[in-house]
């Protein structure tokens, strides 16, 4: 069977839009309300990254950063993180789930451990931040022995000779950092020469999906809607983070900020 | 896991930057492959580049101060009556600490490489500070990123930094000290990484900063060996090198160039900080055997939880508050080349008032924690030993923190 991330790409197309892509911080604020945020999204988003909260990231921004240290602040472990994606998975079987995080988390929980407790509990997709190619070849390899898609991060500063290495080993989905900046900066550089980074990178393999990230929000999210996909986080933990500021349901006010990040790329 | 002879041991890390296979290595995000990589070239390329190392060994002497001086301390010895006791005094160096080498090798591969920004961390802020001066000098913009809790707690660094112009950014996260300073900066560093070079504090972070900042504070063992030939004829048969770990860049600078001796002559002994007496809490993941991990860009040993969350650390000295600690370390610790062990605060608080009490030496607190252990050592040991201790800073940095602590007496100026 193919991996239900691929399954979302093709479904996306055959809908002539590119796929949503949400991230949100596993237990953020709260285990249960994470679980009930994926399951609401899950309407609206084509394919969920779950952060995997870590407390010292080298390459996330303040919303990310906040929402990280909300949920671990509250108590969450890598055990409740595969729970979630466990509880999360009995009602919607198919939709694609990808864990995101720094490789410590997966050191310490040991390499092979950490892929048996994905497939149980039904992770399709890792992006692991501070592993690059080619320090990631051996456990990317591992990934799809388990039929996991080890996603591999490209970004403007990625050689057009290394860009070629990297497809050349990358399982059938990217990552475009679509600027130099951590997560949830400014968008500084025009969706225009985004576009065109991102069709260079297409070029060299047009099979692999690759979907674009870091700096999108509701603004943005439009004008680069012809990507395979989009993907949206820092937006939703401040979006999180303010409901909580205002008493609010974070549930009602993610789902309604998913919704409308949705409508502005069909 | 072997040392290997006749070659410096920064150069002992495989391609992929770990030395001892496992300790090191680039564990960084896709964007800063490339401005590592970059680095690494040319700091490849100038680390044998005859007119470089003349412009640094200027520097060096001219701005620096080299030679610092190598000095016995005979109070103590007498105090003591064991081993003989001396001392380099590393904080003669301009700016007051070890810090001014590797802040003054990254201003010159800066400039080189054509960026007119550099960024730095610091806990302790020395590394701040002479990153600031070095900046000044090599005409470069700075920022210096510091935890909240430092910049209370070290404000005449924070203030000789302002002096200098840079922009002293505080940072707010987790604990607020050291680990979340060193994040902070890599994070601007990644969105940055085009006009902006990264001066990392100690012999931390991806490999290429654990090699450039070990190879500039190697000046230390360069002159202590010159100096110990002056003094003895030879580098003497019973030789024991103390030194405060924090991140572990004075302490490498201090034994480099005693590498390939057999350890029954040259011992290395390196102390870190055991935190308060009283709490669970410390920053010496050698010597309690925390477990491997990776934390700001390499694996070593460091202090975190069962799910790799890195954990608060607790020491009276911001300047060894670090949980993690060089690969370079890791690496000597696991060859057993060099000892570990911890000091608490309140063993460097009564070190210091020894030290100050007989000699005209006012170690900051973080050697404070190395002259502890030499101290104690030393006792037990006979007068054809040379102890010598590294006195890596100067304490005006601490007046705050030692006048709370022992009274005001303890803080009048030499």
């Amino acid at each position: 069977m193919l991996n239900p991330i691929s399954l979302a790409f093709k479904k996306a197309k055959k809908e002539n839009r590119a796929a949503l892509l949400t991230y949100t911080v596993a237990g953020d604020s709260s285990k249960k309300q994470s679980l009930d945020i994926l399951k609401s999204i899950s309407k609206d988003a084509d394919i969920l990254e779950l952060g995997v909260p870590h407390n010292t990231p080298v390459a996330d921004g303040s919303q990310i950063q906040t929402s990280a240290y909300r949920a671990i602040k509250n108590g969450i472990k890598m055990n409740d993180i595969f729970k979630i994606v466990k509880e999360f998975k009995k009602s919607n079987k198919n939709k694609p789930i990808i864990l995101m995080g720094y490789f410590n988390m997966i050191f310490q929980y040991g390499e092979n451990k950490f892929l048996n407790k994905c497939n149980t509990s039904g992770v399709n997709g890792l992006i692991v931040v501070d592993l690059p190619w080619p320090e990631n070849k051996d456990f990317a390899k591992k990934c799809k022995k388990k039929s996991i898609y080890f996603i591999q991060l490209l970004s403007p500063t990625t050689t057009k000779q290394r860009l070629k290495k990297i497809i050349k080993d990358s399982h059938p989905m990217n990552y475009f950092i679509s600027m130099l900046s951590t997560t949830g900066g400014k968008l500084k550089v025009s969706p225009n020469s985004i576009l065109k980074n991102y069709t260079e990178i297409k070029k060299i393999d047009p099979k692999k999906e690759t979907a674009i990230g870091f700096g999108i929000t509701e603004k943005t999210i439009g004008k680069l809607k012809s990507a395979d996909g989009l993907v949206v986080g820092s937006a939703i933990c401040k979006e999180i983070s303010k409901s909580l500021k205002h008493r609010q349901n974070p549930v009602t006010n993610v789902s309604k900020l998913v919704k409308k990040l949705k409508s502005k790329i069909l | 896991m072997k040392i290997k002879k006749n070659i410096p041991l920064i150069d002992q890390a495989n391609k992929l930057g770990f030395w001892g296979g496992k300790f090191g290595g680039n564990y960084v995000p896709e964007t800063l492959k490339k401005p590592i990589e970059d680095l690494e070239t040319l700091f490849n390329k100038l680390k044998n580049d005859k007119k470089f190392l003349a412009e640094r060994d200027k520097y060096f002497k001219d701005w620096v101060g080299a030679p610092t001086r190598f000095i016995k301390l005979e109070n103590l010895t007498n105090h003591v009556g064991g081993a003989q006791i001396w001392s380099k005094v590393v904080s003669d160096a301009n700016g007051g600490a070890h810090k001014i080498y590797n802040a003054t090798v990254h201003c010159l591969l800066a400039k080189r490489s054509g960026k007119k920004f550099i960024i730095g961390d610091t806990g302790a802020g020395y590394a701040g500070k002479m990153l600031s001066m070095a900046a000044k000098k090599f005409g470069l913009k700075c920022k210096i990123f510091m935890g909240a809790k430092d910049i209370a707690r070290q404000q005449p660094n924070v203030k000789a930094m302002k002096k200098n112009g840079a922009e002293v950014i505080p940072v707010y996260s987790g604990s607020q000290t050291l680990v979340d300073a060193v994040s902070e900066c890599m994070r601007y560093w990644v969105a940055n990484c085009d006009t902006t070079a990264m001066c990392v504090g100690s012999t931390v972070g991806p490999a290429v900063f654990v090699r450039i900042c070990g190879w500039s504070t190697s000046q230390i063992s360069r002159e202590l060996k010159v100096q110990l030939i002056d003094e003895f004829g030879s580098v003497p048969k019973k030789l024991k090198l103390y030194n405060c770990v924090g991140g572990g860049s004075s302490s490498f600078g201090f034994w480099n160039e005693f590498m390939d001796y057999d350890k029954k002559q040259c011992e290395f002994i390196g102390v870190e900080a055991g935190g308060p007496s009283r709490s669970r809490k410390h920053a010496a993941p050698l010597t309690y055997g925390s477990k491997i991990g990776i934390l700001h860009g390499a694996a070593q040993y460091v202090n975190q939880d069962a799910d790799g969350q890195i954990e608060e650390t607790e020491s009276i000295s911001a300047g060894l508050d670090y949980p993690g600690i060089s690969p370079l370390h890791c690496f000597l610790k696991d060859t057993k080349r060099a000892r570990y062990t911890a000091a608490s605060d309140e063993d460097a608080l009564s070190a210091y008032k020894t030290v100050t009490k007989f000699e005209k030496l006012r170690p900051s607190l973080e050697p404070s924690h190395a002259f502890s252990v030499a101290i104690k050592e030393a006792k037990k040991l006979n007068k054809d030993t040379i102890v010598i201790v590294n006195s890596c800073g100067d304490a005006y940095k601490d007046r705050e923190i030692l006048k709370k602590r022992l009274g005001k007496k303890y803080v009048e100026p030499n």
